[in-house]
């Protein structure tokens, strides 16, 4: 019996508090801004359940209690079951292309009884959990052919699943997954990210400046490159600077193919807007054009909780789901999304601090990949609304309005807390 | 402890980087957008201000003595923004059942309205419901908050204290798709009213005024919070100018009296000035219908009304003229100096060849007898010697000398002032009658003309106008329904600008004194309505029409020597022109001159009858 209290004691005790401070701020500045966002004076009460803000209550309290669960459950559950559960979201996947419901285009909501579920939500979390219990059996060395196939494997068949939802969004977010392969040692993982953030640069200055342009440039670098190697006399270097400015032509190449046929058009026309080809703010550029006018309208100090007036004439669509970062911005001004902002990054710093300090692999693999997840989201998010990223549908993490990411994002955070808190019965 | 946690935890450093480098970028880009670039202020503010259409008064109408003929009464317009009002469950079955009751209206009005409004505008405020009355207004507005997206606009609708001169003044309604189009400076919204007929279309840009527009601030609740930047945005509307028109309302109502029961029309003038003293057009309506919500289903009503009584017979009716064009004819023959008031031509009364004459005289009137007893061949005769005078060489150029005078009375053509929808009668082309006839004609082919019958067409406003220039000895000025605008603002030129007939002063004289004895004289056909005091001046015709009675006729002016008031009465089918127009035409006068009438008999006699109309067209 002592020893039972002692060990709860010591749990709650062991919490990251900081991480959960974080979190429940975030919480409620979320639930805040949404409330602005959605406000009638004919529902004020906060209780009414026929506004979003009164649904959010309970989705917050339904995650909440689900995290005090996770925080009750011995830590090994996860690492054991691991798989297990990544199977069952990968089974939720299929079901939702079988017996999905399409919202805008994209078809991923499943429904049971009055409830919409979104199971790529939780589908990110399985994932870090199923490569956190691959990459953290002893056996496993990611130096390894087949290791590193399973470890791909394990990221993109969610990742597919996802994509044929049509939920392109979501699919991007398990690109994250590459910060884990990186920290983990997978040979080449840091060169994929270098040839991921070329290759994006190359396809950004090809669509602003033509292939024309690219080509000239590429070839002229090749020359000055070679006449460099020539004169220092470094062939041996000769055969790959080709082969690498090679790889570039090709991209260059096949820019024009890959916009006209692998994006569709409303991608393509979010893509050219965010660079600048495309000036049509009552068309397809609306959404970024009111979003930047409500967050810059802001100011320093924010107009004021319920001040804003973009909100009220539903300026920005989707207000209080993916572009909730508006609200922000425009009634708490700079002060209110530079807050905003540090506290994200201060939560993912955290995570890796916590995450590093992990005696199992398993919990370092698992706070890596949700670091991974949350980045992704508000790099993601936070950039379409200031212009910076392509208008990419998917939630703020603990700020957008939705059941199904409030309670994916808590469930998530609430593993890796747990795991953190129980660091020291590892062995 | 992990196999890797050694060698590979510098790796955090990256990626912790990678995360601090984004959220570093992200702060940038957000201070230069929320701190340092203003631009974003001010879409703001254009985003979050409301424009509200400041809707002027628009100008009244009065009659020539300050009575009051139309002004505004106010009426509300309830508003949708299609979005707010679609947006979650607001309006689920249930709530659109009520909604309909409480506006009376079904449920495929319903969605109909709705959808008319989406595809309008999704985001911007149309009309669901126009013009919806004061006491409605009270009743819907008490529960209009349960639908979201609802709004009143108060808006005025005409009224029309009097019901009378409906086709004068006219109706405003919704404007159409096609009128908008045709709106060059862009000032019409959709769903601004606009004249349809009448005066309120010949001076809609008068009448309206112009919109002005408040700029308010609006808040997160919708509320205003205030004018922008203090109004200096802000443009007070311009109310429209008031209108006197001159038109004598008594005269006007007591005409559509007589008129009841009658198909045709009477158009008074005020000769010195072409000023309309009386426009009336039987059947009329009660202008009164053609306002506010029931206007579309009235109008279709009257539409359909056999009698037609949307048509204003005052100028869009064409009417054989019958023997008061032998005023014309008379006059052109003086004027050509083909007669002289001494002229004699035969008459073999009934016996006479190829036209018949109807009265009884003397078998060779002179000019004035033949007048005075509307004496046909003499007319007959006296229009051919006109077309055939040797010094227009030869018959061709003879009849267009006579239908370039009539030109200049003002028949065969719109008047052209402020009276919309104006036909211009007909008075034959030389090449018309060319083609008709294979250029194998002459004055006996179109002897008609000269009794004012055949092909020869004239409205009652064009009639009236003949006798107005006969009143004023020579000249007139065209007809127009406007006496003055409310402020100084000078009416159109046209309207003041005097018209010479061509006819000589001292001919028109001769026609006048003629005129004098159709009253007067012994045989004249109009001397059972001779008043002793005040001297009248009038023609009778009795049209032949092709779709049944003849028309009863009469032109007349008074008194003799200083005419106030010249008018025509065109009674369809009313049989002869002493029958019914000439006792309508001198009460018409009576009133006018004296203020009330006398002859209590006659005008029982009048306002009583009816005339059945066999051929209702």
């Amino acid at each position: 019996m002592i020893d039972d209290n002692d060990n709860r004691n010591r749990i709650i005790g062991r919490l990251d508090w900081v991480t959960l401070l974080i979190y429940f701020t975030l919480v409620l500045i979320g639930w805040f801004s949404i409330f602005s966002a959605k406000y009638n004076e004919l529902h004020p009460s906060i209780f009414d359940f026929s506004m979003e803000y009164g649904k959010q209550l309970i989705w917050i309290g339904i995650a909440l209690l689900a995290g005090f669960i996770i925080l009750l459950i011995d830590a090994k559950f996860f690492n054991a079951f691991s798989l297990w559960i990544y199977f069952f979201f990968l089974a939720s996947l299929v079901a939702v292309l079988v017996y999905g419901k399409a919202t805008k285009g994209a078809m991923s909501w499943i429904e049971f009884g009055p409830v919409k579920f979104q199971p790529s939500e939780f589908a990110k979390m399985g994932t870090a959990l199923a490569l956190a219990g691959y990459l953290g059996r002893l056996d496993v060395d990611l130096r390894k052919r087949k290791e590193q196939i399973v470890s791909f494997a394990l990221i993109l068949v969610p990742m597919a699943l996802v994509l044929l939802q049509n939920d392109t969004g979501s699919a991007i977010v398990f690109v994250s997954f590459i910060f884990v392969l990186y920290r983990e040692g997978m040979p080449g993982a840091g060169w994929l990210m270098v040839i991921g953030v070329v290759a994006a640069l190359l396809f950004i200055f090809t669509l602003v400046w033509s292939q024309k342009v690219m080509y000239f440039i590429l070839g002229s670098l090749l020359l000055l490159t070679l006449l460099y190697l020539f004169l220092n006399k470094k062939r041996d270097a000769i055969v790959p600077v080709i082969l690498v400015f090679g790889m570039g032509f090709g991209m260059v190449f096949s820019v024009d193919y890959a916009f006209n046929h692998v994006l569709q058009e409303h991608q393509q026309n979010r893509v050219l807007v965010l660079l600048g080809q495309l000036d049509d703010p009552k068309g397809v550029g609306y959404n970024v054009y009111q979003s930047k006018i409500a967050i810059g309208s802001g100011g320093f100090s924010g107009k004021g909780f319920l001040q804003g007036t973009q909100t009220k004439y539903d300026f920005v669509p989707e207000q209080h789901t993916d572009f909730i970062f508006c609200t922000i911005g425009e009634e708490g001004g700079f002060l209110g999304t530079a807050a905003v902002m540090i506290l994200y990054v201060a939560l993912l710093l955290r995570i890796i601090m916590l995450a590093e300090r992990q005696r199992s692999t398993f919990s370092r693999v698992y706070g890596y990949g949700i670091a991974g997840i949350f980045f992704v989201h508000v790099a993601i998010n936070i950039g379409m609304t200031i212009g910076l990223m392509p208008v990419i549908g998917i939630p703020l993490p603990f700020l957008s309005y939705g059941g199904s990411s409030m309670l994916a994002f808590t469930v998530m955070l609430a593993i890796f807390v747990k795991q953190d808190a129980n660091r020291l019965n590892i062995l | 402890m992990s196999r890797r946690y050694n060698n590979l935890s510098n790796r955090k450093l990256l990626v912790m980087t990678v995360f601090v480098a984004v959220g570093v970028v992200y702060l940038i880009r957000l201070f230069l957008l929320q701190v340092i670039d203003k631009d974003y202020k001010q879409l703001a503010d254009n985003n979050a201000l409301r424009f509200v259409t400041q809707y002027p008064a628009r100008g009244k109408i009065y009659d020539r003595n300050g009575k009051l003929l139309v002004f505004n009464e106010a009426v509300y317009d309830l508003m949708v923004i299609p979005k707010q009002a679609m947006k979650r469950d607001t309006l689920r079955p249930f709530d659109t059942l009520n909604f309909c009751r409480l506006l009376d209206i079904d449920k495929a009005s319903f969605i109909e309205r709705m959808n008319k409004a989406k595809k309008e505008s999704y985001l911007k405020p149309s009309t669901f419901l126009s013009a919806v009355s004061k006491e409605n207004y009270a009743h819907i507005a008490e529960v209009l908050y349960r639908y979201p997206g609802f709004y009143f606009q108060t808006r005025t609708v005409r009224h029309y204290p009097n019901a009378i001169a409906a086709h004068t003044l006219g109706d405003i309604g919704e404007i159409s798709p096609n009128e908008l189009e045709k709106d060059q400076e862009g000032y019409y919204r959709q769903g601004d009213y606009i004249g349809k007929s009448g005066i309120e279309r010949s001076y809609e840009k008068e009448l309206r005024g112009v919109k002005g527009l408040r700029v308010m601030m609006v808040d997160v609740h919708n509320r205003e919070m205030g004018s922008f930047d203090d109004g200096a945005l802000d443009r007070d509307p311009v109310a429209g100018k008031d209108i006197y028109l001159g038109m004598d309302a008594d005269l006007q109502a007591y005409g559509e009296r007589l008129m009841v029961g009658k198909i045709g029309s009477i158009v008074a003038i005020e000769p010195k000035t072409g000023q309309i003293l009386a426009f009336v057009s039987s059947p009329s309506y009660d202008p009164n219908l053609l306002v506010g919500r029931e206007r579309g289903k009235n109008y279709q009503e009257l539409q359909k009304d056999p009698m037609k009584p949307l048509i204003n017979r005052a100028i869009s009716g064409t009417y054989p003229p019958g023997s008061t064009f032998k005023t014309v004819v008379g006059m052109i023959a003086m004027q050509s100096g083909t007669i002289t008031p001494a002229t004699v031509f035969h008459c073999s009364g009934a016996a006479s060849l190829p036209i018949k004459c109807t009265h009884s005289h003397g078998p060779s009137p002179d000019f004035a007898n033949a007048i005075m007893n509307s004496c046909n061949p003499y007319f007959y005769e006296a229009f051919k010697a006109t077309i055939n005078n040797p010094k227009f060489g030869n018959i061709k150029k003879g009849y267009e000398y006579w239908k370039g005078m009539t030109s200049k009375m003002g028949l065969g053509h719109t008047f052209g002032t402020d009276i919309p929808y104006e036909r211009s009668g007909n008075i034959p082309s030389r090449e018309y009658y060319d083609k008709m006839y294979k250029g194998q004609w002459n004055s006996v082919t179109i002897r008609s003309l000269g009794i004012g019958q055949g092909e020869v067409l004239v409205t009652p406003l064009q009639l009236a106008n003949i006798a107005a220039l006969i009143a004023n000895e020579g000249y007139y000025y065209p007809p127009h329904l406007i006496k003055c605008f409310g402020d100084t603002t000078a009416i159109p030129e046209v309207m003041t600008t005097r018209v010479e007939s061509g006819i000589d002063r001292r001919y028109v004289r001769v026609m006048k004194q003629g005129l004098r004895t159709v009253f007067s004289g012994p045989a004249g056909t109009a001397r059972r309505y001779e008043m002793k005091d005040i001297p009248q001046c009038g023609k009778t015709g009795t049209a032949q029409n092709p779709h049944g009675n003849h028309h009863s006729n009469f032109i007349a002016f008074a008194p003799a020597d200083d005419p106030k008031i010249a008018l025509a009465v065109i009674i369809e089918n009313g049989g002869y022109g002493a029958t019914w127009a000439a006792p309508i035409a001198s009460l018409m006068i009576e009133k006018y001159i004296r203020g009330y009438t006398v002859r209590e008999e006659l005008e029982e006699r009048m306002m009583e009858g009816r005339i059945t109309y066999k051929n209702e067209r």
